[in-house]
Parts: structure tokens; C-alpha cells; sequence
């Protein structure tokens, strides 16, 4: 076992197993213990992860991977509607088509670096979006998105002699895949995502990716040619993207457009920096906190501040009340945008970083002799 | 044929113009402070939004009741008073009229004021960074601005009429010696290619022919050395942030008319603009204004009915195609200089 991984990844891979596992148990008193919130953790705890392995590894800042995502969910959509009700040929088509989908436009978008590449996948995305919308509706049925219905060819279910009734949904192997059936069945993803993630950060492809990100010029001059290995991590995370949008797909069978947006590529980017860029944990910890206070702070209410401030007085309990409510509610994405950007110009390494420095300053005020960081910067 | 083609060109000219003033701002930051401003198009929305507040305080009113009168349904009847005729009369309704023209002698402090603000307190800090962070730190603050206008103005967009006078199409055909009632064009667009013009050729006099402007084309070539020469050359960038957001904040200004603004209208503008900057190429002025033109043009004639018939759906991406093509192409734009971020 010790050359497969080292003990501190074997360490880090069963804790995150454990956690994630066990999610239902501890995020309960949290008001998070329900399935529906927890397969979302689950899926853009993959999406992200999958964004890291590109951003955090390479680099390269892509404004555009919603698109892989939507690309997934209408694969998967499609799979549901034409082979089969069960999720997981669903799956792999999702992960083959927005794979070669990542393929075609990383192969392009990766000519160019920096600010250039962004705008590059943030124009294919914006392109898929807007195209999703008009002219593919056969495809991508524009505006009422995706849906299954009874008429459904279903070949593969058909030759099967299986028939249904009522309203189509996924199953696995004649389950149905609701509730904490489709948490386990999103969480085993997420676990063996992130254990491929670890595998990549770790191998020698990995390094080469690190190496991307610290001195691209450098590289080529020790005669290696970059581009295949950044290309082969832009379809890697746009394979994740793809498997993220398919399990949305699974969870709740309907794939519409606006998954594609380029806000909708703006969020994963929030959850990786918030989390903390290149770390393994730290995307999958960003997507649980946005996700989370998305679900919470969204559903908060005037009554419910109100209950809350009531230990002010009259007034003061009014003007906090008014002032509070803008932050929630319909109102929670400025507190995400005051939050991302404090964390970008305070604590640009995200959370990651911040548990580090505190962890740091515990040890520093544990034994009073002070170690020197232990990161050194390359010399320039 | 030839009266259609001109009319299109026509009809991509207003839209061009916003693209052009936008471009301008974006590149003006770019090109002298080297930051990749994605919170540019929140300027756009906040100046749009300065004309919203201000006809809001013009068409303020008392409500009164009148106990003697009934509505035609029996209700008492409401006596509308609006403050600003009552007290200044005709003058007033003059105000009320022309209220989108004369928000822009109101936005230009305030948008001077956000633009010096935000540089000093926030993007300041930036220099040093990578474009990876300037973009996520000014993609926070336009999502920032976006949420605190939807929480004060609501997330509908709120019409703003033009003035009376300036409604009605103007007939640009006979004007140029052809057939009457062809070429017939709304006034309010060519009052906005007309103010784009005055405003771009402002910025670029004022670049040209005045010693500051000098001084910050000097520092855009090369920032150290006039630095050394002991000119406080970061002031001056500072103000030409301001500038820029003047700019954007103008061009929303006057483009709430053709656009009803709501809270989503800068990240709209945004990114269509930046795919501006980039086809213009990064830091060149002339670049910025020429590509938006273009591509406003160029959209125009994409959304004409024969175009579609033969590529569908080429209106809802031509921008972004052409974008692609000279990113692919020509990395460092149509203008942009050699050794500029190419790369």
C-alpha cells in the first residue's frame, strides 16, 4: 500500500470518505441533513474539484465550464429519453460527449493563455448558451428545457420488455433514485472523483501541471511541449463538469440552458477561489459552504429576522432588521459577492488558507521557537 | 437593396456606439493601470441607474385627497401634485421633460467620485497581482454592484422616456437627396451615435492635446521612466479611472431610452464589450472604437432575415464567432500593438 499512496493521502482520502459518508448524520443539526441539499453538495463538490484540476493545477482560468456541465445534463437527458431509464449508460454518454466537447474547444481555446483563454472559453460558452437557446431547440427544446416524458422511445428499456407508468424517472438497476438513495449514489462519485483527483495531483502528470501554472516559458525551453498536457487536464475537468451535470440530470430529470450561463461558470470559480485554489479539499469545501448558505440564507425572511433582533429595542431592532434583510433572501448573492471579494483581496488562498494560518499560529504560540515557512519561492 | 444594407448599417450604428464607449473605458483602465476591469459594465448599469434616481426625484408628487370629487369608479379621487412644476412651473415640466439629458450633468461627480473611490480603495491593491486576480476581485464587486441595485431599485427594468421633442424617426434618406420615408431612422439613435462621437473624440483631444493627456500617454509607454522623470504619475492614472468611469457612466446614461435598465444590464454590456476590447486589441484606444463599431454593425446585418435564412442563429453569435476567429487569427487584436499581450 505504501507505494500505491502515502500515508498522509491515504489519510486525507479516508477522512473525506468518512465525512462525506456520514453527511447526513452531521449536517442535521445544521439544517442541511436532507437529501435534496445534500445531492447537490455532491454534484458541485464534483464540478468543482473537476474545475481545480484545470485552474488550480494549470492555471488556466476558464470563464466557460458551465457549458461542459450543461452539455452533460442534455447527454444525460437524452440517454434517459432514447437507451434507458438507468443512470449509468446515462452517465457515461454524459461524461464521452462533454469530454470530446472539452476536447474540440480546449484544442482551440488553448493556443492562446491569461486573460486571452478566458475570454476565449467565456465566448464558446456564451456561443453554446445563446445557440442552445434558438437554433438547437430541436435539441435542447430552448426555453422549457429538457424533460421526460411517457412517449419516450427508450430503445434499450423497450427491448427489455420493461413498461412504465407515470412519470418517467432514473433508476439504477430498477431503483429508483430518489432521496438518500441518489445522496449515496452522488456521493460515491464525489469520493471516487476526488480520489482521481488525488491520484492526478500526486503523479507525474500532476507535476507537470504544477509546472504549467509556475513557469510556462520554462517548461518549453527544457523541450517539453505543454499544450498536450494542459489540453489532456481541460478535458479531464471538462469530463467532470460533464459527470456533474449528469448527476444533476439523474437527481432531478430536467436540463434547461441556463445551466450554461456564464454566471453559472462564474459560481464555480467563486467556490474553488472561496474554498482555496489548488487544494484538493478546499473546492469541494467552497461548494458546500455556497451551496449551503444559498439554501439557508435564501429562505431567511422579514418574520424570521425579525424573531432574531428581538432582543433590541424597539427601533434598533427595526433598523436591523430592514438592513439585514438585504443580505438575505433574494438578497444573498451580495453577501456572496462581499464574501468573494474579501476573500480575494484578504485571503486570496481561500479558506484553505486561513484554516493553514491559524493553524500555523496555534503551532507558532505552542513552542515558542518560530519555524521559517517551509515554502520556498522559485527564483525568478 | 442598397437602401436596406444602409439601413441595417444604420441600425448597428447606436449599439456599435455602446460598445465603442464601453471598449473605450475598458481599454483607457487597461492600457494605463494594467488592470482587467470586469467590473466596467457595473459602470455602465450604475450610470444608467444615476438617470433612473434622478427622474425618480424630479417626478416626486404629493398625493392629496379630494373629499368632493369621486373617481369615475367611486373612489375619492387622488390629486396628483408633482413638486417639481409646482414649483418652478414650466420650467419644471421642461426638467421633468429632459430628464435623461441633463442626469448626465449629475452623473459625471458622481461617476468621477465611484471611479476614484473604487481605484483607491480596492483595485489599487491589484497591480502586483496576476489578471486572474484583478478578474476575480472586480468580478466580486460587479456582482457586488448588481445585488445592491436590485435590493434598492428592484429587479424590473424601469423605462425611461426621452424627451417628447426628440421621439419620431428622423427621415436620413431625404436628407442625403434620396426617396422620402426609405431611410427613416429613430431620433434618439442618432442623438446617441452623435453623443458616442463628441464623447470619443473628447477623450482622444483630450489625450492629444493637452499636456496632462501627454503625460499619461507617456506613462502608458512607459510608466517607470516617467515616473523617474518625478511626475506623480499614479494620480493621474487614478484620474483617468475616473475618466473611464465617466465615460461609462455617460454612455448608460443616454442608452436607457433604447434600453429600459435593470440590475442585469451591466454584466450583459460586459461581456459583449470586453470580446470588444480584445477584437480591437488590448490597450489601443483607436482598436477599441473601430471594433465596436464593427461589431455592432456587424450584428446588425447578422440578425437581417436573408443572413439568418442562410446560417441560422448566426445573430445570437456572430460576436463571439468573430471574437474566436481574431483571437485564433491575430491574438493581439485589429489595432492592438505588436508585443501587447500577445500571447
Amino acid at each position: 500500500m505504501t507505494t500505491f499512496m502515502s500515508r498522509n493521502d491515504l489519510f486525507l482520502f479516508l477522512g473525506f470518505t468518512v465525512v462525506v459518508l456520514a453527511m447526513p448524520i452531521w449536517l442535521a443539526p445544521f439544517g442541511a441533513g436532507y437529501p435534496d441539499l445534500l445531492q447537490r453538495f455532491m454534484i458541485f463538490g464534483i464540478f468543482a474539484v473537476g474545475f481545480n484540476i484545470l485552474f488550480g493545477l494549470t492555471g488556466y482560468l476558464s470563464f466557460g465550464h458551465a457549458a461542459f456541465f450543461g452539455v452533460g445534463s442534455y447527454a444525460a437527458v437524452w440517454s434517459f429519453k432514447l437507451l434507458t431509464l438507468d443512470a449509468i449508460p446515462a452517465m457515461i454518454f454524459a461524461v464521452v460527449i462533454s469530454g470530446l466537447f472539452a476536447l474540440v474547444i480546449g484544442f482551440l481555446c488553448l493556443r492562446r493563455s491569461g486573460i486571452y483563454f478566458s475570454i476565449l472559453t467565456l465566448a464558446f460558452a456564451q456561443m453554446s448558451y445563446n445557440l442552445a437557446y434558438s437554433v438547437l431547440t430541436p435539441i435542447t427544446n430552448g426555453e422549457t428545457g429538457l424533460q421526460l416524458t411517457l412517449a419516450d422511445s427508450r430503445v434499450l428499456d423497450a427491448a427489455m420488455g420493461q413498461t412504465f407508468s407515470g412519470q418517467p424517472v432514473p433508476t439504477l438497476l430498477g431503483q429508483q433514485l430518489g432521496g438518500y438513495a441518489g445522496f449515496y449514489f452522488c456521493a460515491g462519485f464525489l469520493i471516487l472523483a476526488f480520489f482521481i483527483a488525488q491520484r492526478i495531483a500526486g503523479s507525474p502528470f500532476g507535476m507537470m501541471l504544477k509546472a504549467i501554472k509556475s513557469n510556462q516559458t520554462r517548461m518549453q525551453f527544457t523541450g517539453f511541449n505543454t499544450r498536450p498536457y494542459a489540453l489532456s487536464a481541460f478535458v479531464i475537468s471538462g469530463m467532470y463538469a460533464g459527470l456533474a451535470g449528469a448527476l444533476l440530470a439523474v437527481t432531478d430529470p430536467l436540463a434547461g440552458a441556463e445551466r450554461m450561463q456564464w454566471t453559472a461558470s462564474g459560481e464555480v470559480v467563486l467556490m474553488t477561489i472561496l474554498g482555496g485554489v489548488g487544494t484538493l479539499v478546499g473546492p469541494v469545501i467552497g461548494a458546500w459552504i455556497i451551496k449551503y448558505f444559498e439554501n439557508i440564507l435564501s429562505a431567511l425572511n422579514d418574520n424570521i429576522l425579525a424573531r432574531f433582533w428581538s432582543f433590541l429595542p424597539e427601533g434598533a431592532a427595526d433598523f436591523m432588521v430592514t438592513i439585514t434583510s438585504k443580505f438575505v433572501g433574494d438578497g444573498w448573492h451580495l453577501t456572496l459577492g462581499l464574501a468573494f471579494v474579501i476573500v480575494v483581496i484578504f485571503l486570496p488562498g481561500g479558506i484553505m488558507e486561513g484554516v493553514r494560518r491559524i493553524a500555523a499560529a496555534f503551532r507558532r504560540s505552542g513552542s515558542s521557537s518560530a519555524k521559517p515557512s517551509a515554502r520556498t519561492q522559485p527564483a525568478e | 437593396m442598397f437602401e436596406v444594407i444602409f439601413l441595417q448599417f444604420l441600425n448597428g450604428l447606436d449599439k456599435g456606439a455602446a460598445y465603442a464607449l464601453i471598449a473605450l473605458g475598458l481599454t483607457l483602465v487597461f492600457g494605463t493601470l494594467g488592470v482587467v476591469n470586469f467590473a466596467h459594465g457595473a459602470l455602465f448599469m450604475l450610470g444608467a441607474f444615476c438617470a433612473v434616481t434622478v427622474r425618480m426625484f424630479l417626478t416626486m408628487e404629493t398625493v392629496t385627497i379630494d373629499p368632493e370629487k369621486l373617481s369615475p369608479w367611486g373612489a375619492p379621487l387622488e390629486v396628483r401634485e408633482p413638486l417639481v412644476q409646482a414649483w418652478l412651473g414650466d420650467f419644471g415640466a421642461v426638467l421633468v421633460n429632459y430628464s435623461v439629458p441633463l442626469s448626465i450633468l449629475i452623473t459625471i461627480p458622481i461617476m468621477l467620485l465611484v471611479g476614484i473611490g473604487l481605484e483607491r480603495g480596492i483595485i489599487k491593491h491589484f497591480y502586483k497581482r496576476s489578471h486572474a486576480e484583478q478578474i476575480l476581485v472586480t468580478f466580486g464587486l460587479a456582482i457586488v454592484a448588481q445585488e445592491v441595485i436590485k435590493s434598492v431599485f428592484g429587479p424590473n427594468p424601469i423605462p425611461q422616456p426621452m424627451p417628447t421633442d426628440l421621439r419620431g424617426a428622423a427621415d436620413i434618406g431625404a436628407w442625403l437627396g434620396m426617396q422620402a420615408n426609405v431611410i427613416t431612422y429613430p431620433v434618439w439613435r442618432l442623438i446617441y451615435f452623435i453623443f458616442a462621437g463628441v464623447v470619443i473624440g473628447g477623450v482622444f483631444a483630450f489625450l492629444q492635446f493637452t499636456t496632462f493627456g501627454m503625460v499619461v500617454r507617456a506613462g502608458m509607454a512607459d510608466r517607470e521612466t516617467v515616473g523617474l522623470l518625478g511626475i506623480n504619475i499614479d494620480r493621474r492614472f487614478t484620474i483617468m479611472f475616473g475618466l473611464a468611469a465617466v465615460v461609462a457612466g455617460m454612455a448608460g446614461v443616454m442608452y436607457t431610452p433604447l434600453l429600459p435598465p435593470n440590475y442585469h444590464l451591466g454584466m450583459d454590456f460586459l461581456v459583449l464589450s470586453f470580446v470588444v476590447v480584445v477584437v480591437g486589441g488590448m490597450g489601443s484606444l483607436p482598436g477599441a472604437v473601430a471594433a465596436g463599431f464593427l461589431l455592432g454593425i456587424l450584428q446588425s446585418f447578422a440578425s437581417m432575415n436573408q443572413v439568418k435564412a442562410i446560417f441560422p442563429g448566426i445573430d445570437q453569435i456572430i460576436i463571439y464567432l468573430v471574437a474566436v476567429i481574431i483571437l485564433l487569427v491575430r491574438p493581439r487584436g485589429l489595432m492592438g500593438r505588436r508585443g501587447v499581450m500577445e500571447a
